[in-house]
């Protein structure tokens, strides 16, 4: 049998960016032991590309901010499909978590009377993120990290976690190999929290780096959990597409919140042309009102351009299509034209978005303050995840608890710009938490030899495949560029099924994946053992979309082009089968509670 | 653009490594990292190279490109000259983990040595703060910091010299300093970057301002002003004689 070495904790933590960050500190400091599992170095987890901030009703720059319509924007933003007590919790709570950041040396952009600044963003029906320039992101991860350094976290950096390990129906552990000479490892631990992020690397244009292989969601489904809503992708509207080697680089939202507008070829401002029902009454008709929104007037209506992120990607899609878009398959995004209405946007632009101006100005060569930006859509983030309890995030595997974007419920059909930060500190915190608590309650488990001698011997194969194997970068590239066509923004019935015939081959290829040389930090070798994941989800995404046969949210289906009231009450969950093939199961959702549909009704 | 040659370091440790040659095309727009990720696909997939968000936020990807240390991933190719093979070496600070990729560990373990923030008590009895934006304008020009650890690769006192056990850095300079200047922080670290980080080895070349990618004036902004804390507090002739009269303060 492969030698490895063991570690043992109470509660180990798989993922180091804000969610897994969040539920370390809070299960070392309830007093357990904790291990904390970073695929890369910590503090470079995807959490650090976050830019335009954290939602959270503090009423800092509008008064008539709370918790109740921060739950209804997110409802009506996830049409409906949320799991309702996430919706609650997470409105409830992001002001705590937020101010929790600030008393642990978190520095936010602040207000004229010196609290914590908020900004405008999709869908929220208030300014209401809490941001630092454009690099929210960066800021929460630096400062759960040096709060978490000084906690007694075990950090482990550079491991990458390929198999949960059992004991009957529980996870009692995982195995792991480290990166820099390839050894493996044996984690035990009475809990495991994942917060592994999310799958943007199954497509061609994403926003999203190279760990970004569904790792989690994966791994939790082997290991017999329930995913859920894996359909309902979002893909940003706004990404780079020129140069083609910045393709899908994220153009935050914030440009948008900011005043930034979106036109076409023609110069006009499309998104005023289709304007959804749920949100004529919230949304200015005209180019005056619009700029009065962006800048504080709260008699005004906000611009269209910061309607939810699912349908600005469509509208952007339907302007390419129409031979509209912009001389590289885009349209144009405009922040340099502020300057007819401030005098010093230059300085303005560089302040409030520091990062996009370098962005443009580095690696495309366009001054922003200057000239409009060329931006399309890009796969950013996976609303479906790893089924979980919304009070305790474990998921119905027991001892496994799911964090962030690897779990699913809160977000629905579509996620809100901003939510997705301070979902990451409260359900971070409460997997943390939770996981804790089951590890008092629970005694180790038994670590199976057969399973580690198992999956140790398949992380090896690619070794032993050689010259007859096949390079695994190129299997990796046909399914991003397969899922891109097959299972991107528009799909539909054939489609989707030539995307299954089409993994099955890809399955069949990624078993003969080949590694070359050595396992000293060796990226061929964990691309091919990443490919099992990508599969996996990739599948779960192709399966649950087309059993959803109506369009909502970022789910659109060119054959059924619209919502289905009976759609309306399901979630799609998948398993794995007892033979080993994926099943897939219509889950009746949960009645809401009458006081939160009340305040639902309340803010219609 | 043609066919470039990319000489790019390979090996386990800095002394056994040597040069690589490898070809690739170059298209509009590429940066080093794409030349480096296509060279993996095409013909070396067990080169290694550390990277994450490739747009200059995660600071993963620092190396030594012609000798000048900088991010991969916003290093256009159309900056470098291509009619001679562009070289890439990793950073020389820290030891080989493999070909591009070094251990910055020890970056780690130095901060874990600097005493956490401590803030005052909150100014509103529902326990938040107030700041103003001027405050903080310049603990979020600290707060910039990527963690890329291109200036302690360029710090001649740590790439030279070898002080890692005696010397934190600028990367860490930064940190303190930003801790320091943090309106609400009551701590004080003053002593130890005396002692512990002894401040004083540096002497203020400001090669790592030069090579932030971020552009962090990191001499005259955090190292200057926290070496005049330190001569404040213990080099100020009138506090020196007021040390004598009340010892151990």
């Amino acid at each position: 049998m492969s030698k490895y070495t063991t570690h043992e904790y109470d509660v180990l933590v798989i993922g180091a960016g804000g969610a897994g960050l969040r539920a370390a500190i809070e299960a070392s400091g309830s007093g357990v032991t904790c291990g904390l599992v970073c695929k890369s170095l910590l503090g470079k987890a995807h959490t650090v590309m976050a830019e335009g901030g954290m939602a959270a009703a503090l009423a800092n720059v509008d008064e008539r901010d709370s918790w109740t319509t921060h739950f209804a924007d997110t409802m009506r933003g996830g049409q409906y499909l949320n799991n309702w007590r996430m919706a609650e919790l997470h409105a409830k709570e992001a002001p705590d978590r937020v101010r929790e950041l600030e008393a642990w040396g978190a520095v936010m952009d602040r207000t004229k009377d010196g609290k914590i600044l908020q900004r405008n963003f999709g869908g929220h029906k208030y300014p209401r993120l809490a941001h630092v320039g454009d690099r929210t992101g960066l800021e929460m991860i630096r400062t759960l990290q040096d709060h978490g350094i000084h906690q007694g976290i075990q950090v482990h950096m550079e491991v990458t976690v390929v198999e949960l390990l059992t004991d009957g129906e529980r996870v009692i552990g995982a195995f792991a190999y480290e990166r820099d000479h390839g050894r493996f490892v044996v984690f035990k631990a009475k809990a495991v929290v994942m917060a592994t992020g999310g799958i943007g690397r199954a497509f061609r244009i994403t926003s999203n780096s190279w760990e970004y292989t569904g790792d989690g969601h994966a791994l939790a489904y082997l290991a017999g959990a329930d995913l859920m809503d894996m359909e309902f992708i979002q893909f940003h509207p706004t990404g780079m597409v020129w140069p083609p080697s910045v393709r899908g680089i994220l153009v935050t939202e914030g440009v948008r919140g900011e005043g930034g507008i979106l036109t076409n070829s023609e110069g006009r401002r499309f998104m005023f042309d289709d304007i959804p029902d749920a949100y004529t009454s919230s949304t200015s008709d005209n180019e005056e009102e619009g700029w009065r929104y962006v800048t504080g007037d709260k008699s005004a209506r906000r611009p269209p351009e910061l309607l939810t992120r699912d349908h600005v990607a469509r509208c952007i899609v339907r302007e390419v299509k129409a031979g509209r878009g912009s001389p590289h398959g885009g349209v144009f995004l405009d922040i340099a034209w502020i300057k007819q209405h401030i005098s010093d946007s230059e300085a303005h632009i560089k302040k409030k978005l520091p990062s996009m101006y370098h962005q443009f100005k580095e690696l495309a060569n366009v001054d922003i303050t200057q000239e409009p930006m060329e931006v399309g859509p890009t796969t950013h983030y996976v609303m479906g995840g790893i089924k979980v309890d919304g009070d305790s995030q474990m998921s119905t595997v027991p001892g496994l608890f799911a964090a962030g974007e690897c779990a699913a419920g809160l977000h629905g059909a579509n996620r809100l710009g901003g939510n997705s930060l301070s979902d990451l500190v409260v359900f971070g915190k409460r997997a943390g938490e939770y996981a804790a608590k089951f590890a008092k309650d629970n005694s180790t488990g038994q670590v199976n030899d057969d399973q580690v001698s198992k999956i140790a011997a398949w992380a090896e194969a690619p070794f032993e495949r050689g010259n007859s194997g096949e390079n695994p970068f190129t299997i990796q590239s046909d399914l991003q560029v397969m899922m891109q066509d097959k299972v991107g923004i528009v799909r539909e019935e054939n489609e989707l099924n030539e995307a299954l015939d089409a993994l099955e081959k890809l399955k069949a290829r990624a078993e003969h994946a080949a590694a070359d040389v050595n396992r000293d930090y060796n990226p061929g070798w964990h691309t091919a053992m990443d490919l099992r994941n990508l599969l996996t989800v990739s599948e779960a995404s192709a399966r649950s979309a087309l059993q959803r046969t109506e369009s909502r949210g970022a789910h659109t289906r060119l054959d059924h082009p619209d919502k289905n009231d009976e759609e309306a009450k399901v979630n799609n969950v998948v398993r794995k089968g007892s033979d080993g093939q994926m099943l897939i199961e219509r889950i009746p959702i949960t009645p809401i509670r009458n006081d939160l549909q009340q305040i639902i009704e309340e803010n219609k | 653009m043609p066919q470039v040659t990319f000489r790019i370091s390979r090996g386990s440790t800095h002394q056994d490594s040597q040069f690589v040659d490898y070809q690739t095309d170059i298209t509009e727009g590429m940066v080093v990292l794409d030349a480096v990720h296509q060279i993996q696909e095409e013909s070396a997939p067990d080169l290694a190279c550390r990277w994450n968000c490739k747009a200059g936020k995660c600071g993963s990807c620092s190396a030594e490109i012609n000798g000048k240390p900088r991010l991969m991933c916003m290093t256009r190719m159309d900056t470098i000259p291509t009619d001679q093979p562009v070289t890439i070496e990793p950073m020389k600070a820290f030891p080989r983990i493999r070909d591009l990729v070094t251990d910055v560990s020890w970056n780690y373990e130095v901060k874990k040595r600097i005493k956490k923030f401590k803030p005052r008590k909150p100014d509103a009895p529902d326990g938040t703060w107030r700041m103003q934006q001027v405050d903080v304008d310049r603990v979020q020009e600290f707060r910039k910091c990527i963690e890329c650890f291109l200036c302690q690769n360029v710090c001649h006192v740590l790439r030279d010299h070898h002080k890692h056990d005696e010397f934190s850095g600028p990367r860490h300079y930064v940190y303190t300093a930003a801790l320091e200047m943090h309106p609400l922080d009551t701590e004080d670290r003053i002593k130890d970057v005396k002692d512990e980080q002894n401040i004083g080895y540096c002497n203020i070349t400001k090669c790592c301002t030069k090579v932030c990618p971020e552009h962090i004036t990191i001499t005259d902004n955090a190292i200057i002003p926290l070496k005049e804390r330190v001569g404040d507090e213990f080099y100020d002739p009138v506090r020196k004689l007021f040390r004598i009269f009340r010892p151990g303060k």
